[in-house]
């Protein structure tokens, strides 16, 4: 919250692509040219994949980054929004299946994982810190639990299986060339959201409360009323990420929310790094690659010891994930021009 | 800005990576699908030195070419084992695959297989019934037997032999064991037998206090099918509670990663009967042939598992098809589909065969669990029931009139 006022008319007129920033445009050209180069397993496998990880770690570093609440519930509330798509939708699996079109399922399921991410907001926010992890750890083993073993409405072990994208406008939105592009606007679109909302009011006041609560109660602002509305903006979020997911899998069962999967999305955000929106989808890239090739270069017996000593290096060398790296590589690049000698 | 866009340069030219390096003319990719992570590790790594005991049979070449498997891991989830089978083919580019090794995993891929008419998928291990009885894809092939097929025999021999009316039953709550205890209650309720009280557990549970509470004081015996930590988890927790009922075991319950756990689960298990695939003591000369070949594998247990067992019969019938077609999968695996179609060779458990539906009919071993002459559990050979077929030799529109697997199916109280 900036306290200096300047005059109308007094701010120097930004061009369109300063206000942007060059990356920025660079990143999203070349993003959207990618399906000139990329085989269709990169498009969906790797880079559907990705973005669909990275919106929900992006999620994640909203809350821990901006509100400074670690939550291991994202993956929990994107299942939500993923099994609600399987119920409300239509289903192979002869359990439930409404099969409502994809118009109305889709914002019932954004809904209900935002309410949902509200309630867990709810019950955690009066917490700080490793209590927040434990109680969001608890929510997510719970409804894990529960998802395994309740037939009536999650169908138990086996979830559910025949979930298809919606095809509209004469195109299969699965196949991989559209689905990357789905991907690519939702991610786009979540990235902006946050980048714009950091630098709202509601953003700088969740700040401020991250940095110091009291002060800010004591200023007159509902404290808990701003964090529990982060955590539903955060359910917006991890719940569009869910209707890919299961959008992706065609299928959607306990695995798909377990424990291991909560971590690993606490994982691609800790080593994308919590300071910028981009460091989740940085993070989510380098984990999906190592999980999808340690296996080649290391064999079955011993790949998930080569991602953990990778992951390992990364927070060791830098505790501030990728981006913190690139921060202290970058000096050594603006000096290298000036070093005399080879 | 700067560092923004040099970022995004870094990402861009990290994304571009090579895509589909083809396989050179002189060498043929075979996919492995199996569980190198999560629960079943050891199940998966032992399916592993099966599919490589076919493998350095011919050794590493069929046709003239030369074998390159390319391993896909899985963590036994329906979603990571779709997962590696796309890198599989999508990236690696096999048109042959070899896998999966667990139920849900194999119906996942039975699913997927139907979207890559042009790839071979031959299973793993997985048994679940639905995978080639209901909705089959025609590109999906079987020459383990299912889990239902495993129990043949079982369900006679423990209502007329062993004399046990009213059996309670404990599994897995998935796929694979709705198989199995169908297959054991489609015998065993025929009989006359009872089933009062079915007990169905998560995957992984460590605490089996309510579900030992739930089993009635009156039966004469449990029927148990659960696989590896589970198993031993549940044996000894009943023995512990002071539980003396006979067991009856399903395929996994016994075999080598259960019957080598350390602790006093011998005197429990001792006796108990159950059927599958394989048997311990199986004297036939092809049986320990193949034995001694598996022997020779990194880290083999003193019998193979029916997990080494499944995968190597599978195997065996890709290469012995690999070998009839001389190696070409140029045409989308048409020819290739058609020898395996027709396919009937003989295993180290006899001969196999497919049905219509591209499910296996083989020869299954009824067996009881005795100590060996070092102390060691064994799963002695009882009975070998001959080629038995997905029906369980009942007229196929009755056997389907009883329905799909599930909780609640069979039911005979």
């Amino acid at each position: 919250m900036s306290l200096t006022t300047v005059a109308d008319g007094a701010v120097p007129q930004q061009n369109w692509l300063d206000k942007i920033g060059a990356g920025h445009v660079i990143l999203a050209v070349a993003l959207v040219l990618y399906p000139l180069v990329a085989s269709d397993f990169f498009l969906t496998q790797i880079a559907g994949y990705s973005m669909i990880f990275g919106v929900l770690a992006l999620s994640l570093m909203l809350l821990a980054g901006y509100g400074g609440m670690l939550s291991l519930a994202q993956i929990t509330v994107a299942g939500i929004a993923a099994y609600a798509v399987a119920i409300l939708g239509s289903n192979n699996s002869n359990v439930l299946g409404f099969g409502w079109p994809w118009w109305t399922v889709v914002p019932f399921a954004v809904a209900a994982a935002a309410v949902s991410s509200a309630l867990i907001g709810w019950i955690s926010v009066r917490t700080e810190g490793i209590y927040t992890l434990m109680i969001t750890l608890a929510i997510a083993t719970a409804t894990f639990y529960f998802a395994q073993q309740n037939y009536a409405i999650f169908n138990g072990h086996s979830g559910y299986a025949g979930i298809h994208a919606p095809v509209f406008w004469g195109i299969d939105w699965r196949n991989p060339k559209p689905f990357y592009y789905l991907c690519l606007g939702l991610a786009a679109l979540s990235y902006a959201a946050v980048l714009y909302g950091s630098r709202s009011t509601f953003g700088m006041t969740l700040q401020a409360i991250r940095d110091n609560p009291r002060r800010m109660r004591a200023l007159g602002y509902h404290v808990t009323a701003h964090k529990v509305f982060a955590w539903f903006l955060a359910g917006i979020l991890a719940g569009l990420a869910g209707v890919l997911l299961v959008w992706f899998n065609g299928r959607v069962s306990p695995g798909t929310i377990g424990v291991d999967v909560a971590i690993d999305i606490l994982i691609i955000a800790v080593i994308g790094g919590l300071r910028h929106p981009i460091g989740p989808f940085v993070g989510a890239i380098v984990v999906i690659l190592m999980q999808t090739f340690a296996i080649d270069i290391v064999g079955a017996e011993r790949f998930n010891t080569l991602i953990g000593l990778v992951l390992l290096a990364i927070v060791f060398v830098s505790p501030d994930g990728i981006l913190g790296l690139w921060g202290r590589i970058k000096p050594h690049l603006a000096q290298g021009s000036l070093r005399a000698g080879p | 800005m700067h560092r923004r866009t040099l970022l995004a340069l870094a990402l861009f030219t990290g994304l571009t990576a090579p895509s589909m390096a083809l396989a050179a003319d002189d060498t043929i990719k075979i996919g492995l699908l199996a569980t190198f992570e999560g629960p079943f590790t050891v199940l998966g790594e032992d399916g592993e030195r099966g599919a490589m005991t076919a493998v350095a049979e011919t050794n590493g070449t069929v046709a003239g070419k030369k074998i390159e498997i390319v391993k896909g891991s899985s963590d036994a989830s329906p979603d990571s084992a779709v997962r590696a089978a796309r890198k599989l083919v999508e990236q690696d580019g096999v048109k042959v695959l070899v896998g999966p090794l667990s139920g849900d995993e194999g119906l996942a891929v039975k699913d997927y297989a139907k979207t890559k008419p042009d790839v071979t998928f031959i299973n793993g291990t997985s048994a679940a019934q639905d995978t080639t009885l209901r909705n089959p894809a025609e590109n999906f092939f079987r020459f383990s037997t299912d889990g239902a097929q495993w129990m043949a025999g079982l369900g006679t021999y423990a209502f007329n032999d062993k004399g046990y009316k009213k059996v309670a039953t404990v599994a897995e709550d998935y796929s694979f064991p709705y198989t199995q205890v169908f297959g054991f209650m489609a015998e065993f309720c025929k009989a006359g037998g009872h089933v009062p009280s079915k007990s169905w557990v998560p995957i992984g549970n460590k605490d089996f206090s309510s579900v030992i509470a739930a089993i009635p004081e009156d039966v004469d015996a449990i029927y148990v099918a659960l696989g590896g930590a589970d198993a031993v988890n549940f044996l000894t927790q009943y023995q512990q509670a002071g539980g003396s009922a006979p067991l009856i075991g399903g395929s996994i319950t016994v075999d080598q990663t259960v019957l080598t756990s350390k602790g006093k689960l011998k005197d429990v298990l001792k006796g108990t009967p159950s059927a599958g695939p394989t048997a311990d003591t199986n004297d036939a000369p092809a049986w320990k042939t193949f034995v001694d070949a598996y022997e020779k594998q990194p880290g083999a247990f003193p019998s193979p598992s029916l997990f080494a067992h499944g995968y190597y019969v599978n195997m065996k019938a890709t290469l012995l098809a690999l070998d009839q077609v001389g190696g070409d999968v140029s045409d989308g695996g048409k020819k290739l589909r058609e020898a395996l179609s027709k396919l009937s060779f003989d295993t180290p458990t006899g001969k196999v065969s497919l049905d219509k539906n591209r499910n296996a009919v083989a020869d299954i071993f009824l067996t009881e669990v005795t100590e060996g002459s070092d102390g060691t559990l064994l799963n002695k050979l009882v009975k070998v029931v001959p080629q038995v077929n997905q029906t369980l030799g009942i007229p196929e529109d009755e056997f389907m009139k009883l329905g799909a697997v599930n909780r609640d199916n069979p039911s005979c109280p």
